[in-house]
């Protein structure tokens, strides 16, 4: 068997605001109706949190079910659980038209963490992240510089990213770009 | 720069974040069309200085499509719909209306 490795190999900085690979990240992508009513004791069942609603991300600990489209969910998990997980989709999704895919290995998962790591993202992404607008409980879906990338807030100074395993080191490299270039000093520190 | 409200997301996304499918609302000829309605499906286009109607697609978000109102010479945005929409809603052609009186596009008005 080949040992699964994430495509930044731990990799991390240091600073003010830090980034830093998150490592190995079960995550298992469902397509369907979301409004099938066994999704919601299926999303209990798998992180322990009710489906998420439009944009929302329901973070528990290392797990968490995210909206990604009207017809999307991501659902992370400990990498290990993610073949259980599927057979338990697989099992509550009977009958039900869905796809169920297991895309851990095709992602990255990087963490931005500090008092101005909101700036440090929204130098990057063509949204609005004023503290008013978006705060942890939310995800969204959007581009970092010229890669695609969702990420949501764990508190009020922390960033989960995800991006393509391939274009992981890019994801990186920018993020630690923005970083070192200091606040903007547009957003209250720590929020 | 246009920002445009994804009716899938609910919310307002920059030009950047989508990628433009040209004309909205074309009817598709197939193969047994006749030479003429299956040229104008494939070619021809309106391409108006003002009121269009556009297929936008939510690439860097949900992936989804939609569509748009809007004018090309002033940058005023209409309105945006769900694609599986076949007629700009009426709501969008009041709002036209009143921007625009006497405006016309294809066989909408
Ligand atoms: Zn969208």
């Amino acid at each position: 068997m080949s040992e699964p490795v994430s495509a930044l190999r731990g990799r991390a900085t240091s600073g003010s605001v830090q980034v830093s690979d998150m490592g190995l990240q079960g995550m298992i992508s469902l397509r369907c109706d979301l409004s099938f009513g066994k999704l919601k004791a299926l999303s209990k069942d798998l992180v322990g949190a009710p489906v998420p609603a439009l944009r929302e991300a329901q973070v528990r600990n290392d797990r968490a079910a995210l909206w990604m489209s009207p017809d999307e969910l991501l659902f992370l998990m400990p990498h290990t659980e993610v073949d259980d997980a599927l057979s338990r989709i697989a099992k509550a999704m009977k009958d039900q038209h869905h796809l169920a895919l297991d895309v851990s290995d095709a992602r990255a998962l990087l963490r931005v963490e500090g008092p101005f790591a909101r700036e440090v993202i929204a130098k990057l992404a063509p949204v609005d992240l004023h503290p008013d607008v978006f705060g942890p409980g939310q995800v969204l879906r959007t581009r970092l510089g010229q890669i695609a990338a969702a990420f949501w807030m764990t508190d009020a100074q922390t960033f989960q990213v995800i991006c393509f395993r391939s274009v992981a080191h890019y994801a990186f490299d920018l993020l630690e770009a923005s970083a070192k270039a200091g606040p903007v000093g547009h957003f209250p520190r720590g929020t | 720069m246009l920002i445009l409200h994804c009716p899938h997301c609910d919310r307002m996304v920059d030009e950047t974040d989508l990628h433009p499918g040209g004309e909205a609302h074309l009817k598709r000829h197939g193969p047994e069309a006749d030479a003429e309605a299956f040229e104008n499906y494939l070619f021809m286009r309106e391409n108006p200085k003002g009121v269009h109607f556009e297929r936008w697609r939510h690439v860097y978000g949900c992936g989804k499509w939609f569509l748009a109102a809007r004018n090309t010479a002033t940058l005023e945005v209409y309105g945006t719909y769900p694609a599986q929409t076949h007629q700009p809603p009426q709501t969008i052609r009041d709002t036209i209306t009143e921007r625009q009186p006497g405006w016309a596009w294809g066989d909408f008005r």
